[in-house]
């Protein structure tokens, strides 16, 4: 069981052999995805057909590679403007949080706490029809009686963005509370002590200090907003963000052409998680 | 703010703090979930108060049905997710120290960074009529024609498992990385065996853990959307989904919001069970 008890042989051969599969079970799915993108047929299953590039690079004939697919293409650039402004509102929201919650004491502080945490055990489609049904009701209301257009407040991006603000913001909070509760205070003092003002102290102090969790939770942000599907898809209009868009192709039955996608996506967001592990360690 | 005193200064700085988190709340989360509750117990017509959503509930078989299976699946699915993860966890915490412990540990974690939509793309390629496992039973033999693997209750669990592994995982690791081994040897020499080591010493120490990888898990099954619907095609049955018909499809939002709430209050109650039955807090657990 651990090293120091010796076990076994069979023991030991059926828990090694236990995790050998679990990891198989971990990495199938993601190593076959990435596999039929390199398919020379229509369909992202077998026969296999050879191996081609073309659903990466291909711009002629009935294929379309994922650098030519301008609908695909458009739908990453939609998610990725919507997955930065979303980060730059939660983590400026979760930083204030960060501070009220580790340096003040007030009433009903316990109270607060466990709405802050809130979000992070409502279900998504949830959170995404509720600020729907809230967001029309003003928009009516502005309409029917100001008569005022509030085209903002339909379904549409501006709505995704508040949508995933809404529970994103939790999770940077935890991150970037956890560090302060670990910082030295007497830092802070001694700034004082040298004359800075409070404001000062924690601009110049605290806050680099914050700096690796703040980048960390900007990453994580980032990567929850950019894949958000649940409540994205119960909020968007006209304009398909990346995830909808490629659930809307999955339903209908794709070329391999989501697999290249899908192999981007792969690289991309294990580029973030190895940057953000490198980071953790080093703090 | 020269001459402000210090304790006003606080005042003022607290108020300031409280802003942006009151309105966070206020504004998306408790104004529109109590919409929500208005929503459902309002007559669209001539805006009387009604029940008949949530009759409607309880008369129509189909959605209460629907409600029950979401409900014993996602539980099916969080025990499963906890026996599969709990060996896993526990070899990383206890039996792997230094850096090979750090690789592992990714090696579970990185799989969860890429969508969810990516990761469920993947099993319809695994799964599906033309499908590798498919094509591997017949090469080998042991299926003489193409094998339908998806659409099934089985598939979906698969998925709803996979999905939610690493929000086990986790928290399992973090409570076991605690247990001193010497615990566990001191129970070896007092003569128990694995079994008796394991449920006197390990699983008591790591039910913090197990309590708060499974309410994560429970939840994430219960408001997942992706995996029941792509994975158990049309017949899938998933409450998320009646949902979302009724506010997309159908356009009768009464009716979505009563659905929604009755969500809502499954969770909490299931939760609240949770942490009663283990005696644990919830912002302990979740924080």
């Amino acid at each position: 069981m651990i090293p120091s008890i010796t076990q076994s042989r069979r023991f030991t051969s059926i828990y090694n052999s236990y995790l050998v599969a679990f990891f198989i079970f971990l990495a199938a799915p993601l190593i076959v995805v990435a596999v039929f993108s390199f398919n020379d047929s229509m369909f992202p299953s077998f026969p296999w057909g050879g191996f081609t590039t073309d659903w990466f690079f291909s711009n002629q004939g009935e294929k379309t590679g994922i650098f030519f697919d301008s609908e695909l293409l458009g739908s990453i650039g939609l998610s990725a403007g919507i997955a930065v402004v979303t980060t730059v509102l939660a983590i400026s929201v979760a930083c204030c949080n960060a501070f009220l919650f580790e340096r003040f004491d007030f009433p009903g502080k316990a109270f607060l706490y466990i709405l802050t945490l809130l979000p992070l055990v409502i279900p998504g489609v949830l959170l995404g029809v509720s600020i729907l049904v809230f967001s029309s009701e003003i928009a009516n209301y502005f309409e029917d009686t100001w008569l005022v257009e509030l085209e903002f407040l339909r379904p549409g991006l501006t709505l995704v963005v508040i949508g995933q603000f809404a529970f994103i913001t939790t999770i940077c909070t935890l991150i970037i509370a956890a560090r302060l509760k670990k910082f030295d205070r007497t830092l802070e003092e001694a700034a004082l002590n040298l004359g800075a003002s409070p404001l000062m102290a924690v601009f110049t102090i605290t806050i680099p200090y914050l700096k690796p969790a703040i980048i960390g939770a900007a990453i994580v942000s980032f990567l929850m907003s950019f894949e958000n599907f649940n409540t994205t898809f119960m909020l968007v209009g006209s304009d398909a963000p990346l995830t909808v868009a490629m659930f809307e192709r999955l339903r209908e039955g794709s070329t391999p052409v989501l697999n290249a996608i899908s192999v981007l996506l792969m690289l991309g967001s294990g580029l973030l998680a190895l940057i953000n592990i490198g980071m953790q360690k080093k703090s | 703010m020269g001459n402000l005193g210090a304790n006003a200064r606080l005042k003022l700085g607290l108020w300031l703090l409280l802003m942006p988190l009151g309105l966070w709340l206020l504004l998306l989360i408790i104004l529109p979930h109590f919409e929500l509750l208005i929503f459902s117990i309002t007559d669209p017509e001539d805006g009387a108060f009604t029940f008949e959503f949530y009759f409607e509930f309880f008369t129509e078989p189909l959605y209460w049905r629907t409600f029950l299976r979401t409900a014993v699946m996602s539980i099916l699915a969080t025990i499963l997710t906890l026996i599969i993860a709990f060996p896993v966890a526990f070899y990383i915490a206890k039996m792997l120290k230094g850096r090979s412990k750090g690789i592992v540990f990714a090696m579970c974690l990185i799989p969860f960074w890429v969508s969810e939509l990516v990761r469920t793309f993947g099993w319809m390629i695994l799964l599906r009529e033309s499908g590798v496992i498919s094509n591997f039973l017949q090469w080998s033999g042991l299926a003489a024609g193409p094998v339908e693997l998806l659409y099934t209750d089985a598939t979906i669990m698969l998925g709803l498992v996979y999905s939610s592994m690493l929000f086990m995982v986790v928290p399992l690791v973090s409570t076991l990385d605690s247990l001193d081994d010497s615990y566990i040897e001191a129970g070896y020499d007092l003569g128990g065996t694995n079994w008796n080591v394991i449920r006197e010493i390990v699983i008591p120490h790591a039910i913090p853990g197990i309590v708060s990888g499974c309410i994560i898990v429970f939840m994430l099954s219960l408001g997942n959307y992706l995996t029941p619907v792509l994975l158990g095609g049309k017949d899938s049955l998933w409450f998320t989904e009646q949902i979302y018909t009724q506010f997309i499809t159908r356009f009768n939002w009464e009716q979505g919001s009563a659905f929604g709430l009755l969500l809502l209050v499954l969770s909490s109650l299931i939760v609240w069970l949770g942490l009663k039955a283990s005696g644990q807090s919830f912002t302990k657990t979740m924080g």
